[in-house]
């Protein structure tokens, strides 16, 4: 049975003259270089990809639809499941959007955790689009390398929130408990070692002609489409837009931690490894800066209307009991109106549009998430290239399907 | 000796070659799988046997035990003989490589070598480049656009390649003056290491080439384009299943070790010790007749740790980069080695 996506590119009548010599391909769903279940109708003249069509849907889970059904709160472990390789910006940033909503005032410590936590899911986001990418050029052994860094942050996460990926643990009000004791100490741990290991990945692909030549002039992406297709994040920046949301529109206290947001102007592929790469060591430096400066207080902000009382408290105090209880059975009213708040997430341009009419639940959550409006420039920079190329573009723009089909 | 004197003979010797073979093949996958895992910061197979050591046996079992599929829409009569096809060639090619020491057995027999041909070196090539058609055919007939697309990638690969294999090895016979395998290890045998082709006949850069084009004759990374895992998802054999699959995977590593065989003969000094005359070598019979053995199939094996080694640290090439590599950079100097050899051994 042919979808819309066949017949959008089947109907369209193939170029003079070409109609014997072009092949219509199809990609995925169950493709080993699609990062999930992204499927792609090509049609191709030779290996030379003429056009490039996404198909995508093959993850809708109806997260958006099932906000409207839960109370604030309980939402926050559905945006852990969009995009599940960068969880905890997925909680911030709906976070941020209703305690703007709520007009909630976060303490100091949950603010700077929560820059921390962003930046080591940054990190992880990362690390697997570097073993992704290179898996798709062929170099398997850095993607088992890129794990292992993972695994270390995965057991961070897991150290905190009992969870390694589906974690929740940014919450509306701050954070839902305090760290483990030994938490700073492991996160500076990891990120004192991990610069070394960025130098190892550096090594077996940074100077490796093979790699090099893959995805130099590969893929070129122009500031003018990037901005026309909405592209953002290091796939932006690589393209010559010097736009970071963390410097431009700071939230989360990101003002207080200067940081260098590195830009090229090539626009291929090779640019946004770059990119990625010096962004990575970017994240170590804030990370660096937010445990030398760590304050000390409460992780949780005080309106114990909306924050779930701690657990002590719940049982020696009887208005904690109740506070409890009508947060879970209830949830909690947020005042009518709406609200967008956008984060800089490992992919790029995060947003999350809230509309409240007044009651426990949510009338509308819009995602706006990047890979999204990435995915869009996919045809623009695969267009007359190879069928290699399109792999290796694939790679190189980072897109988790999770984001997409929501 | 009577004909079928001879005919007994041969067939136990094949049956033994073959043998030995195959183990090599499977026992080649476990090599491969263990030292990639080492290289990956993982174990590799460690649950079946001792150290994993009969993995390659449940392997086999596993792929005769498998349910053999042909799909509806193949041209059968290629799609059956594809794969052995391939196998078959890989298998053949090994018949003509001396493993030891030439020593006559019963009846003026050859031991350690299935038939001492003339033209050994020519026969290794021949018989590799038929085996190309095993993977076209199979791309072809499996009515498939993945496969179709890695099995013209992949002829158009080993016809590219073939040419800079074959004119790497140029350098070699004129240093040798012949195309008998044997006569070329001979050649190189008296003074051990420095008279290797590699060294002493100034090969090296032969060496390098045929290096490059052996990886792309057998498609092993970084030139494994036709299967491109993350591209074509499989290549050529997508559409195999069961045993017919395993003999495309066979038919893989037994060109690995053919082409293992073929630079330890023409460039390493085959089974010759690395010592030359500075080492007596040992009085007993059995170990004077094991001892060439173990020198030959030690330079194998590290042949095959090199190929491993290289698969685990090199992305792959991309299908236009492969061509202009081969065409622009392998062939012009491969004719230029033949050019410079020429030279020197005319004013030497």
């Amino acid at each position: 049975m042919a979808s819309a996506g066949d017949t959008r590119i089947l109907q369209a009548p193939p170029a003079e003259g070409a109609k014997d010599q072009h092949m219509v391909i199809n990609m995925g769903p169950q493709h080993p270089a699609t990062h999930g279940v992204l499927r792609l109708v090509l049609e191709i003249d030779g290996e030379i990809v003429v056009r490039l069509y996404p198909e995508i849907g093959y993850l809708h889970t109806g997260i958006e639809k099932t906000c409207e059904a839960k109370f604030y709160q309980q939402v926050v472990p559905l945006t852990d499941r969009i995009n599940y390789l960068d969880p905890m910006s997925n909680n911030l940033c709906y976070s941020l959007a209703v305690e703007k909503l709520i007009g909630l005032e976060i303490p100091e410590k949950a603010t700077w955790l929560r820059v921390l936590l962003a930046e080591l899911s940054r990190l992880n986001s990362h690390l697997i689009w570097l073993g992704t990418h290179a898996m798709d050029i062929g170099a398997l052994t850095v993607f088992l390398y890129t794990f292992r860094e993972r695994e270390e942050i995965l057991r961070i996460f897991e150290g905190l929130a009992g969870q390694r990926m589906m974690t929740s643990y940014i919450r509306i009000g701050g954070l839902s408990m305090e760290p483990p004791l030994d938490f700073l100490d492991r996160v500076q741990g990891f990120i004192n070692m991990l610069p070394e290991k960025i130098d190892e990945y550096a090594n077996l692909l940074t100077g490796n002609p093979i790699f090099r030549n893959r995805l130099k002039g590969v893929g070129y992406l122009s500031p003018e489409d990037a901005i026309a297709l909405g592209v953002t994040g290091p796939v932006m920046r690589a393209s010559g837009v010097d736009f970071d949301l963390r410097r431009d529109i700071p939230y989360c206290g990101y003002e207080k931690f200067p940081f260098q947001v590195p830009i090229s102007t090539v626009g291929d592929c090779w640019s946004r490894y770059e990119v990625r790469l010096v962004e990575m060591r970017e994240s170590i430096k804030i990370i660096q800066m937010v445990l030398d400066g760590m304050p000390e207080g409460p992780v949780k902000a005080d309106a114990p209307k909306i924050v779930l009382p701690d657990r002590e408290k719940m049982k020696t105090q009887m208005e904690a009991l109740i506070h409890h209880f009508k947060i879970v059975t209830e949830g909690f009213t947020v005042p009518a109106g709406e609200v967008y708040q956008a984060i800089e997430a490992g992919h790029g341009a995060t947003g999350y549009y809230v509309v409240s009419d007044g009651t426990a639940k949510p009338y509308r959550v819009h995602m706006r998430y990047p890979s999204f409006a990435t995915l869009q420039a996919l045809e623009t920079m695969c267009k007359g290239r190879m069928l290699a190329d399109v792999v290796a573009v694939i790679g190189s723009i980072d897109i988790v399907l999770g984001e997409i089909d929501r | 000796m009577t004909i079928l004197q001879f005919f007994l003979w041969s067939v136990l010797k094949v049956a033994v070659v073959t043998v030995v073979m195959l183990l090599g093949v499977a026992y080649t996958v476990l090599l491969e799988r263990k030292l990639v895992g080492r290289i990956q910061n993982r174990w590799g197979p460690n649950r079946v046997g001792p150290f994993g050591l009969l993995q390659p046996l449940v392997d086999g079992a596993k792929s005769f035990l498998k349910e053999d599929m042909i799909p509806a829409g193949v041209y059968k009569p290629l799609y059956v003989l594809a794969p052995v096809l391939s196998l078959g060639c890989a298998l053949i090619s090994i018949g003509v490589v001396p493993f030891g020491e030439p020593k006559t057995g019963p009846g003026g027999l050859d031991l350690f070598e299935i038939s001492n041909v003339n033209i050994g070196l020519l026969v290794i090539l021949g018989i590799t480049s038929i085996g190309v058609y095993g993977i076209a055919l199979a791309g072809w007939s499996s009515n498939n656009k993945y496969s179709l697309l890695g099995s013209l990638r992949s002829s158009a690969q080993l016809i590219s390649y073939e040419l800079a294999l074959g004119l790497s090895l140029v350098g070699v016979v004129l240093v040798s003056q012949s195309f008998n395998l044997r006569v070329i290890v001979e050649k190189q045998a008296e003074k051990g290491i420095v008279t290797w082709n590699i060294f002493g006949g100034f090969q090296f850069v032969a060496f390098f080439i045929y290096l490059m084009a052996a990886y792309a004759e057998t498609n092993r990374s970084p030139f494994d384009l036709p299967e491109a895992e993350s591209e074509l998802a499989g290549g050529y054999n997508i559409e195999y299943s069961s045993m017919k699959f395993a003999m495309f995977f066979m038919a893989e590593y037994a060109n690995m070790i053919t082409v293992g065989c073929v630079a330890t003969l023409l460039f390493f000094g085959g089974w010759t010790s690395p010592f030359g005359n500075l080492i007596d070598p040992p009085q007993n019979v059995f170990a004077h007749a094991l001892f060439p053995m173990f020198w030959f199939v030690g330079k194998v094996f590290c042949f095959l740790c090199l190929y491993v080694w290289v698969r685990g640290t090199l992305p792959r090439f991309r299908y236009d980069q492969l061509m202009r590599f081969g065409w622009r950079f392998l062939m012009p100097l491969a004719i230029l080695n033949i050019v410079a050899t020429s030279l020197w051994l005319a004013y030497r």
